[in-house]
């Protein structure tokens, strides 16, 4: 794994750029140099950016309202902590981070609009932003056209990679294999019934588990069920769980639904400490609608959890607190969304420079030795090494953790016999 | 997929199953009457029904915390409390906008559409600014939690019973007030002709203002209830809207056992559906049979006869 690591630090390319950030000024590689001694802008900036002497501009562009504001305000806090606590330990290269927050409105065409506003009038170095998919596969293409960099917060399905996107969530292989293989082991679970939200996420992520399970586990599908967005009865597919009885119940149901959904199972009577239940789609966020006494017992496959015992985590936690307030939680997004910045940041210093070509070819292997999740390092596809992390939920809306892989695990977005 | 299985187990599926249909049909019920009122009585199609329905949750919410933090020893019954303060504030609301917004709109039913339809966005963000983006939870008291297990393995749902009999309680009382009470005969007096009804001495505005404070009341309930099944969150009224017209037009908007004949043929069809096929499919499928029959009987399956 960190042969892969290595290949990509040595490349022709990146030795250059190290020779590169070498000219540069060695008092700027300083920590908390003072503005007075950042490097020209002329220098730094060579594509017409956002970019002063004291102040740098990135755009946050997030749902602020509509349906998915219930998600997206997390990422939206956690981008403006980042963003805040970089400026305290000095900036970007000697530079202020300003930002200016645009409103996608749970709209996708509203999203590409902001996007290319914040890219075309205000020249934005970096936008940190979208949530789903569809949105963006909706600024996908603004970003490309008009060579911005977007860091993305959101786990999701996997099936892309792009110069101009950092995804800093996991993709789907990375959430799911790791949790069955678990569950699997530790449960001696051989038949799974799948249940999810009817889009795009959850079916190639059930496609994905239902070859792990047939393929690699050599266990059974017994049910694979989805329901349109926004569904709140789910008596009927309770019944099909209690008829073939299966070891797992794998859940991706999202938004409204996965409230309904956990009340009608505990109401049916289905008792989560007997009966396994594993949710790639349930963090912190979502048990505070869904309420700690309905899901307790349930498993969640994630990369985070804000109960994690580590120094970073416990700085960041009170962090947030302390800015946010005292009840607010932190899902597995959130801590994602708070890479985005950080990872910039460390992108630039490395590439010595804002414009947005070097940044893309530094991207690869820049690591963050900060993450509250623990380290993390850009793989060459944009995305993150991670490691996956098996929660067990509780009553009081916590996750205590259950298990974690004891490396790193790739990213494959492509995922090779998955498809 | 039934080879595996015993009889038994088939046998109380099936029970299990009748049950589910009928706990949706309830809800469907619940979730309609209000928006049959304002529909089917005065012609008003009113878009915010789930914002009306969303508030009677919210007050449900904040009765939940202030019961917990002020009265935790009469926590148990907070929900009957609830569910009227639910049905005061959308009502009051309800009266509200009718002064301020529809009662200009009434010869002009299809802008109410586009009014309501901007009402529910306003009150949305309104929601969403004052207990903010989040879901909240509706934390319910134990006895309303599980299941009563009839035999080893037929169990029901007790939320789904409290639905059921909430239903039935409010249905009964509709009728009641429609069909029995002197109010209800003036409310159908002018939704028959009004200005004759006008003219016998029936303060027409008065009874428009109460039947749409009495429907989003209503509404305030059912929202209420649905704590116990569904999400609580400034967009939850969305989940709830489509289904709802759905049930009234498909019933004949002017006729309540319409309304009930309808969600209970969408429910059961739907229910019975989703067990043998997907649960998106059966969506499909009872809309296509809704469509068709709508195609064929355009008023829906009840309809008023007045002479025209």
């Amino acid at each position: 794994m960190s042969d892969e690591a290595n290949k990509g630090l040595l490349s022709p390319l990146r030795r250059k750029l190290l020779m590169g950030m070498a000219a540069v000024p060695a008092i700027t590689m300083l920590p908390g140099g003072s503005f007075a001694q950042a490097p020209a802008t002329s220098a730094v900036n060579t594509t017409g950016l956002a970019v002063t002497d004291t102040e740098v501009t990135v755009g946050i562009l997030h749902s602020a309202t509509g349906t998915m504001a219930i998600s997206e305000t997390g990422s939206i806090q956690a981008e403006k902590l980042a963003i805040e606590q970089i400026n305290a330990a000095g900036g970007v290269l000697g530079r202020k981070i300003k930002f200016i927050q645009e409103d996608g409105a749970s709209d996708w065409p509203t999203f590409a609009e902001k996007a290319k506003k914040l890219l075309v009038n205000d020249k934005v170095a970096a936008i940190m932003g979208c949530w789903t998919s569809a949105s963006r596969k909706a600024v996908l293409p603004v970003v490309e056209q008009y060579n911005g960099m977007l860091y993305y917060p959101t786990f999701y399905e996997g099936l892309e990679q792009s110069k101009n996107v950092i995804y800093t969530g996991q993709e789907a292989t990375q959430q799911i294999l790791a949790g069955l293989n678990w569950i699997a082991k530790e449960k001696g679970a051989k038949s799974f019934f799948f249940i999810g939200s009817d889009y795009i996420w959850p079916r190639t992520s059930n496609k994905i588990a239902r070859k792990h399970v047939e393929n690699v586990l050599k266990g059974k599908v017994v049910g694979e069920e989805y329901y349109a967005l926004g569904s709140t009865q789910f008596n009927s597919v309770i019944n099909k769980i209690k008829l073939t009885k299966p070891d797992v119940i794998f859940t991706d149901v999202v938004g409204g639904s996965n409230v309904a959904f956990y009340k009608q199972l505990k109401a049916a009577g289905i008792d989560l400490s007997k009966q396994a239940l594993l949710t790639i789609s349930v963090t912190e966020d979502e048990i505070d609608g869904i309420g700690g006494e309905n899901i307790a017992g349930a498993y969640a496959c994630m990369k985070y959890f804000q109960s994690l015992d580590n120094a970073n985590n416990k700085a960041f936690v009170s962090a947030f607190k302390k800015m946010w307030g005292e009840k607010t939680v932190i899902g597995d997004v959130t801590q994602a969304a708070y890479l985005g910045p950080w990872l910039w940041k460390l992108t630039v210093e490395k590439a010595g420079s804002f414009d947005v070509d070097k940044i893309a070819t530094a991207s690869t292997g820049v690591e963050f030795k900060g993450a509250p999740e623990g380290y993390v390092r850009i793989h060459e596809n944009h995305h993150l090494w991670s490691k996956t992390r098996v929660g067990r939920a509780k009553l009081d809306g916590q996750f205590e953790l259950i298990y974690e892989t004891a490396d790193l695990v790739e990213p494959d977005p492509f995922p090779k016999g998955y498809q | 997929m039934f080879g595996d299985y015993s009889i038994g187990d088939l046998g109380s599926i099936f029970v299990m199953q009748g049950f589910a249909g009928l706990i949706l049909f309830s809800v469907y019920v619940l979730m309609a009457l209000g928006l049959a009122i304002i529909f089917g009585q005065m012609g008003v199609i009113n878009m915010a029904h789930g914002e009306f329905m969303i508030l009677g949750a919210y007050v449900t919410w904040m009765t939940s915390n202030l019961f917990q933090a002020y009265l935790p020893s009469l926590f148990s019954g907070y929900f009957f409390l609830a569910m009227i303060l639910a049905f005061l504030a959308s009502g009051a609301l309800g009266m509200l906008v009718e002064w301020g917004l529809i009662r200009h709109l009434y010869k002009r039913p299809l802008d109410t559409l586009l009014a309501t339809w901007g009402l529910s966005l306003m009150l949305q963000q309104a929601y969403r600014s004052v207990f903010g983006a989040r879901e909240v939870g509706v934390e319910l008291p134990q006895w309303m939690l599980g299941s009563l297990r009839v035999t080893d393995s037929i169990e029901v749902p007790i939320n789904g019973v409290f639905v059921m009999c909430l239903t039935v309680l409010i249905t009964i009382a509709v009728a009641y007030v429609l069909y029995m009470s002197r109010w209800g005969r003036q409310v159908r007096a002018v939704v028959q002709n009004r200005i004759m009804a006008g003219a016998v001495g029936i303060n027409t505005e008065k009874v428009d203002r109460y039947t749409f404070g009495l429907g989003c009341g209503i509404a305030g309930v059912a929202g209420s209830a649905f704590t116990m099944i569904g999400s609580t969150g400034p967009t939850s009224g969305q989940l709830y809207i489509v289904d709802t017209f759905l049930v009234v037009v498909f019933g004949g908007a002017a006729s309540l056992l319409g309304t009930i004949a309808s969600a209970f043929s969408i429910s059961q069809t739907q229910s019975t559906l989703e067990f043998f096929m997907s649960g998106s499919m059966a969506k499909v499928l009872t809309l296509l049979a809704v469509v068709g029959i709508l195609m064929l009987r355009p008023q829906g399956l009840f309809a008023l006869k007045v002479r025209k």
